[in-house]
């Protein structure tokens, strides 16, 4: 896209020329200047602050520069446990995340277009139905006289109310049942690309519906599967809601530690150290979803 | 039941796989629908129960936990400060993203996309650290707990999301026609407003519409930002959700879950018709 130019055959002189290129690169400027109010307010209340954070986190509160708050983050257990509790919500939730929305993408991809239309109106319902509702909705559901234990002892399944909620098992569902569609929308349309005429011409060779499922078709799919799997993941790193609400205290995440940092100590170089190391990892798994995005549609199935 | 039976039998995709071998797979879908629609949608007739514990289905009706909602002054406050600050987050917003959008889309310049790259940060960046830069920079200018920090904050985590629609919208705009409108004597001004904007107007609707219920919605940075008398919904809400399970929950719950669907239901039926 140019700013239209002259037709060749009005011959300019070179001041024309100039000037015409002058207006352009004014104009271009004064385009950019469109995203001006936006840029300041962001940039003022948002980028600003989160860079002195940083800046926070390398001193102490007397005002000495130090280390001593990152040095926290590895010495102290109560640190150590928080990163570990973080990282195996995730990746729990990742996996589980990964193993149902498999099959759902899978259903979908092999309905008809408007049929799966359908079917994506169920998936995409969660996502704009307010975070609170779903998460209390749960609560309601898993808590011990709630409608989950009702109904499992009523149908003899077990005995006892079980601990569904105000634990992890709770955290996971909430946290399953939120990050589902992430992984659902891009391997859904990853699967909707797969060349049919690749099955058809498995099974044409003699291979078993499981073979061409495995051998063709898995493969195919994998860089939906990676890029919704790294969403979640991402996405997870920094949960705050859910598990304060359907863990119950049991289960303290990074968000929730950053949070009673400011909240009840007023720790701002803990809270920011903590923080950087969120937001650095944040930005580094972005940063290999896109390289990975990008390695693999070069190596994904000639589209 | 015998041409039942045959559709067992009947291929189902090219590999020549049975529908009978994989029933497995249409029960699973069918349960995951379930779990991920149900949940919400069974809060609205437990909100109607008359009992303390959130009986479904209800053995009697009754209004009670929309009275008890309705007669609150706090959750009435709290409703009042997220309906007025979602109205302001949409003025806000919207010409805010899509003045940004259609300048970025024209700009050309290098500059552009690392300008770009920043406005997308309220949505990269984790939302505790958003809440937590935005706090402390409201503490410095000493807007917190104000309906305008509140304003402020949410615009930004809508910013973005009107920015991505609008370009996208822009992206469909042949931008053709509005140098012929400029050809034609139209000011750039002019050209916006009667060739570009009643194109994208649809997206524009959108954009608004999305940016009501980011703010609308939003838990986290309201906890930080919002407070007093400038509570917010969500953030009454979650501070309750912590406590005990109150059922006065419920019926607010269904009152979102109605407004959600309404605004969502409306740009839906507008979009059809302006697409028409």
């Amino acid at each position: 896209m140019s700013t239209p130019t002259a037709p060749a055959t009005i011959s300019l002189s070179d001041d024309h020329a100039a000037a015409l290129s002058r207006d352009r690169l004014i104009e271009r400027w004064v385009m950019l200047s469109l995203a001006a109010p936006a840029f300041a307010v962001v940039f003022v209340c948002l980028i600003v602050p989160v860079g002195w954070l940083f800046y926070l986190s390398f001193f102490t509160d007397s005002g000495a520069a130090t280390l001593i708050n990152y040095r926290h983050l590895i010495e102290q257990p109560s640190y150590v446990r928080i990163f570990w509790t973080t990282f195996k919500v995730s990746a729990l939730t990742t996996a589980i995340c990964a193993v149902l929305g498999y099959p759902l993408a899978y259903f979908m991809s092999q309905l008809p277009t408007r049929a799966a239309n359908l079917c994506m109106i169920a998936v995409l319902l969660p996502f704009w139905t307010s975070l609170l509702v779903r998460t209390y909705a749960w609560l309601v559901l898993l808590q011990r006289t709630g409608l989950i234990n009702h109904w499992g002892m009523q149908l003899g399944l077990w005995s006892e109310p079980l601990p569904l909620v105000n634990n992890l098992t709770g955290t996971l569902i909430g946290m399953v049942h939120i990050m589902l569609p992430f992984i659902v929308l891009p391997l859904y349309g990853n699967m909707r690309s797969i060349d049919r005429s690749l099955l058809q011409a498995a099974a044409n060779l003699g291979a078993s519906p499981v073979q061409s499922f495995w051998r063709i078709f898995l493969p195919l799919s994998v860089p939906g599967l990676t890029a919704g799997a790294l969403v979640v993941f991402i996405l997870c790193l920094g949960f705050y809601v859910t598990p304060e609400v359907l863990g119950g205290g049991r289960v303290t995440m990074v968000s929730s530690r950053i949070a009673t940092d400011i909240d009840t100590f007023l720790n701002w170089g803990s809270a920011s150290a903590l923080g950087a190391v969120l937001l650095v990892l944040t930005f580094l798994l972005l940063w290999i979803a896109s390289r990975l995005a990008k390695n693999l549609s070069l190596i994904g199935a000639g589209h | 039941m015998a041409r039942f039976m045959s559709w067992f039998d009947k291929p189902a995709t090219d590999t020549q796989i049975t529908h009978g071998s994989r029933l497995w797979l249409y029960a699973l879908a069918v349960v995951l629908f379930a779990f991920l629609v149900l949940p919400t949608l069974i809060v609205i007739p437990m909100s109607f129960s008359e009992s303390q514990y959130l009986e479904f289905p209800p053995r009697h009706l009754s209004l009670r936990w929309y009275e008890a909602y309705f007669h609150s002054r706090s959750w009435m406050q709290a409703t009042a400060t997220s309906f007025k600050a979602a109205t302001l987050t949409v003025l806000v917003a919207t010409p805010l993203g899509t003045v940004a959008a259609y300048g970025l889309y024209n700009a050309e310049l290098a500059i552009a996309r690392l300008v770009s790259l920043v406005l997308i940060m309220p949505i990269v960046i984790p939302v505790i650290l958003v809440g937590t830069a935005i706090f402390y920079a409201y503490v410095k200018l000493r807007i917190v707990n104000s309906l305008i920090g509140v304003v402020l904050a949410h615009s930004i985590l809508a910013v973005p999301i009107v920015i991505m629609i609008v370009t996208s919208a822009l992206k469909s705009f042949d931008m053709n026609q509005e140098r012929v409108a400029r050809s034609l004597g139209a000011s750039r001004l002019e050209a916006f407003f009667m060739v570009v904007m009643p194109q994208i107007k649809f997206a524009i609707l959108t954009a608004a519409v999305l940016s009501f219920l980011t703010s609308f919605d939003e838990v986290i940075v309201s906890l930080f930002v919002s407070g007093g008398d400038n509570s917010t919904l969500t953030r009454i809400m979650f501070a309750a959700l912590r406590d005990q399970i109150d059922p006065t929950i419920a019926a607010i719950s269904t009152m979102m879950v109605v407004v959600t669907s309404l605004l969502l239901g409306l740009s839906q039926i507008f979009g059809r018709r302006a697409k028409r």
